[in-house]
């Protein structure tokens, strides 16, 4: 065991789905004890390889070892027998039972047949003491953060496989505090000896916390690599195969004049919800909404748009008083949104691209004035062009594009109604970094358009680059707006860590 | 554009369709054979067209509730309810276009009933329509008092065993109604609507469409169509039979459904394919009945052909066949 050195390994890999070959013999070593980044843009390849790795696929081509092994993984608990567990984007735990269960779940210590609840609870509380988890194991895994919820999964999968530890994204639903708990937790069982293999679209986190890098592109190897000899430029430069300039703005929009009053919204709440809040959007500005996961944030954008109703304040559209209390109110008024959920609220995953584009104009022509096949196809073409949507076809079902193209697609739908005002929230999130400089480069061509904006977001550098002002949210209130000069991400996180006096910048 | 629906036509449900024809005309060499009679066609196939029509305009109602993710589990029981009203109130001596037109309405507004628990009370659709398939039966049962109620009124009996151009009433009602309800989804929005909805409520919501009010209308035609379904079978029968109209067909109106390819996890939807699928299921019911075998092998048979139908459809299946994205040379127009 153990000749080549790798805990596992893939060789020559070849997966084809249809005629489009997703993976064109990679090579992929994972060795015990280090943390191995798998980048590349969506649609690389980096998911098929994790489900071959994991026995979800089975490959057309090359072999998979373990500890030098040839080994055929059927499915994901056989791979789990081999010591591979994995940890999903989406924590695929059962939230309404306890910790304790889930912890255990088809493993339960048993005594004369029965689950042996007492020993179960007595285990959970020493497996999660070792990633510093206090909590009560028998309490509802639902009632704790996500962040919490993650732990849970990743002691899960290491207490069931314990030499490999696969990390899908585990960090995009995390705030930052979160995000170093969890990096905490992989350093600690990096020196076991465990093997991790890390997957996100956030480069800083690659360079925190693992030790090489593999990189993907269109299906194929480009390079594995010590992330000591890379710098970020090198990585990016590898993933999208070409040189990109970062706009490395740190500073808000210079002062410009600002556009007439379009929005006014003043002592706007919602009971359980949000605290009634103040705020005047211009035409032309981009306000930048900042603040912690659960701060209130997304529930601020949906009583905006009428998603939720709100139950006190008021609401000037262009100086006239008016009600928002359904999304067809919202829209009627020019408003646009895409919800931070694509998958669940944002995309019609077995309708068409072209479909998926033309719903809300022709929601807002209504039933009867139907737009036919040939204005659906122009009208989807001239956006999905404009956003550089990329689809093999525009009739393909949208659900078959990366996340990135999917949300170019939501915010084309948007575009197609000649919207005054949108509201994005997290646009980027767990997008390609090249979908993600277009949605920016969208923002501010929308904003010299004289569009109003206001875009949710946690990457702090980039609602700085594109906002005109940034509102931060606490505790389900706004709590502080920051204007003028030096603003930058650490302004904002003291805002977002002080209280209401101190935000002054 | 005339080459591309001939191209369309050759899908797996027509195809299908022929097949169980074929194979009675096998077991049954007469099966095609087509005489004309006191002003009227005659023949086996006729039969299947005849037959089939209360089926499939119930399949035009229920494929829209499906579509939006919904079942309709009412609507034989509103078709017993409908006979009820129009046989009840012809035989009180109303004239019978009012009786057709009373008991239309009334198919309509159990329809709404259902769209109301559904769409705004948010009750799941197959507990909601289940109140009415119980207590539908009831209701017909309290119209009729009890009783097996007969007429002999010409109109109802024309709508349920006239002949139009030599084509039985039922067929004829059956075709006009599909192609008005494929018209009206598919030259208005209402059709693409309907599929957002059912693929997508939350996003469809976020997106601007009304899903209340599509929700109403896609229950309120079943209702509708149950009603007419359910005038047809009390005039082919010339009476009101509460106990056994219409009972069980919404399974066979929802099989319809299947079979004309509309997933019931909602979304993608054809009218006219569901019309074929209920044809299937006649064609299959006309076929052992001529062919001589005991009926009994009707339900053997109907329960294999939902299982070819649920394998075809199963995952593994769409795994073993990966279906092909054409691609288009144009490429988003870039």
């Amino acid at each position: 065991m153990a000749e080549t050195g790798y805990a596992l390994e893939a060789r020559g890999i070849v997966k084809i789905f249809g005629n489009h070959v997703a993976l064109d013999k990679v090579d992929f070593g994972l060795k015990p004890g280090e943390v191995h980044a798998l980048l590349g843009e969506n649609g690389a390849g980096k998911s098929t390889l994790i489900k071959i790795l994991t026995g979800a696929y089975q490959p057309d081509g090359g072999e998979v070892l373990t500890e030098g092994v040839p080994v055929t993984l059927n499915n994901p608990q056989h791979a789990q027998t081999y010591g591979i567990g994995t940890v999903y984007q989406e924590v695929n735990l059962l939230p309404n039972r306890s910790v304790a269960e889930n912890l255990y779940l088809g493993h339960q210590p048993t005594r004369f047949g029965l689950v042996d609840r007492r020993k179960m609870e007595r285990d959970s509380i020493a497996v999660l003491a070792r990633y510093g988890l206090n909590i009560d194991p028998s309490s509802e895994l639902g009632a704790h953060s996500v962040a919490v919820q993650q732990i849970v999964a990743i002691a899960r999968a290491v207490e069931l496989s314990g030499k490999v530890l696969i990390l899908d994204e585990p960090t995009a639903s995390l705030d930052r505090n979160e995000v170093e708990r969890l990096f905490e937790i992989i350093a600690d069982l990096k020196k076991t000896g465990l093997a991790v293999v890390f997957i996100t679209h956030f480069l800083d986190q690659v360079f925190a916390i693992a030790d090489r890098v593999t990189i993907l592109r269109n299906g194929k190897l480009i390079d594995t690599k010590t992330l000591d000899s890379l710098t970020r430029t090198d990585v990016v430069r590898l993933m999208l195969g070409k040189d990109i300039a970062f706009s490395g703005a740190t500073k808000l929009e210079e002062n410009r004049p600002l556009g007439d009053v379009l929005l006014d919204f003043k002592n706007y709440g919602r009971k359980r919800s949000v605290h009634p809040f103040n705020l005047t959007i211009h035409k032309g500005e981009v306000v930048g909404v900042a603040g912690l996961l659960g701060s209130g944030r997304t529930e601020m954008a949906r009583i905006m748009f009428g998603a939720d109703a709100a139950d006190e304040g008021t609401v000037s559209v262009a100086g006239t008083q008016t009600s928002i209390a359904r999304p067809t109110d919202a829209i009627g008024h020019g408003f646009g949104f895409c919800p931070e959920d694509r998958k669940a609220e944002g995309i019609f995953g077995d309708l068409s691209v072209r479909e998926n584009i033309v719903i809300a104009l022709q929601g807002k022509l209504g039933w009867f004035s139907a737009l036919n096949r040939d204005e659906q196809m122009e009208i989807a073409g001239r956006f999905g062009e404009a956003m550089d949507i990329r689809a093999a076809s525009l009739d393909m079902p949208v659900k078959l594009l990366s996340g990135g193209n999917q949300q170019k697609v939501i915010l084309s739908r948007w575009l197609a109604t000649d919207p005054a005002f949108l509201i994005l929230d997290e646009p980027t999130r767990g997008i390609d970094v090249g979908a993600h400089a277009e949605i920016v480069r969208t923002i501010n061509r929308l904003r010299d358009e004289g569009l109003a904006l206001v875009v949710i977001s946690s990457e702090l550098d980039e609602v700085v680059a594109y906002s005109s002002r940034i509102v931060v949210m606490r505790d389900r209130e706004l709590v502080a707006e920051l204007n003028g000069e030096n603003i930058n991400p650490g302004v904002i996180v003291q805002a977002i860590a002080n209280h209401k006096d101190g935000a002054q910048a | 554009m005339i080459r591309r629906s001939l191209l369309k036509l050759a899908n797996p449900q027509l195809l299908a369709l022929i097949g169980v024809l074929l194979i009675n005309w096998l077991l049954f060499p007469n099966f095609f054979r087509v005489t004309w009679q006191d002003g009227r066609f005659f023949g086996s196939l006729i039969d299947v067209l005849n037959r089939g029509a209360p089926v499939a305009i119930l399949a035009v109602g229920m494929v829209g509730v499906i579509a939006t993710k919904g079942v309709d589990l009412s609507v034989g029981a509103v078709m017993a309810v409908a006979g009820a009203v129009a046989a009840t109130m012809v035989v009180a001596g109303y004239p019978a276009p009012i009786a057709v037109v009373a008991a239309l309405v009334v198919g309509l507004l159990c329809g709404l009933w259902n769209g109301i628990l559904v769409a705004v009370l948010d009750i799941q659709p197959i507990i909601a329509t289940l109140v009415l398939m119980v207590a539908g039966r009831g209701i017909a049962q309290l119209i009729t008092e009890g009783f097996i109620v007969t007429f002999n009124d010409p109109l109802l009996i024309y709508i349920g065993t006239g002949s139009f151009l030599g084509f039985p009433m039922a067929a004829v009602i059956a075709l006009v109604l599909m192609v008005i309800v494929t018209l009206v989804v598919r030259r208005t929005a209402i059709g693409l609507f309907i599929e957002a909805v059912g693929v997508n409520r939350a996003a469809a919501s976020l997106a601007g469409i009304r899903s209340r009010m599509l929700l109403l209308l896609v229950y309120s035609l079943s209702g509708l169509c149950a009603a007419i379904a359910g005038i047809i079978v009390a005039g082919d029968i010339r009476g009101a039979d509460a106990n056994n109209a219409g009972l069980w067909l919404e399974l066979d109106a929802i099989l319809a459904v299947v079979i004309g390819g509309t997933s019931l996890l909602g979304g993608r939807f054809s009218v006219p394919l569901a019309v074929v699928g209920a044809l299937i299921i006649q064609a299959m019911n006309t076929g052992i009945l001529v062919s001589g075998f005991p009926p009994e092998f009707n339900l053997i048979v109907k329960a294999g052909l939902i299982f070819i139908v649920l394998v075809i459809q199963s995952p593994l299946a769409s795994r073993l066949a990966p279906p092909r994205i054409k691609p288009v040379a144009k490429v988003s127009a870039k």
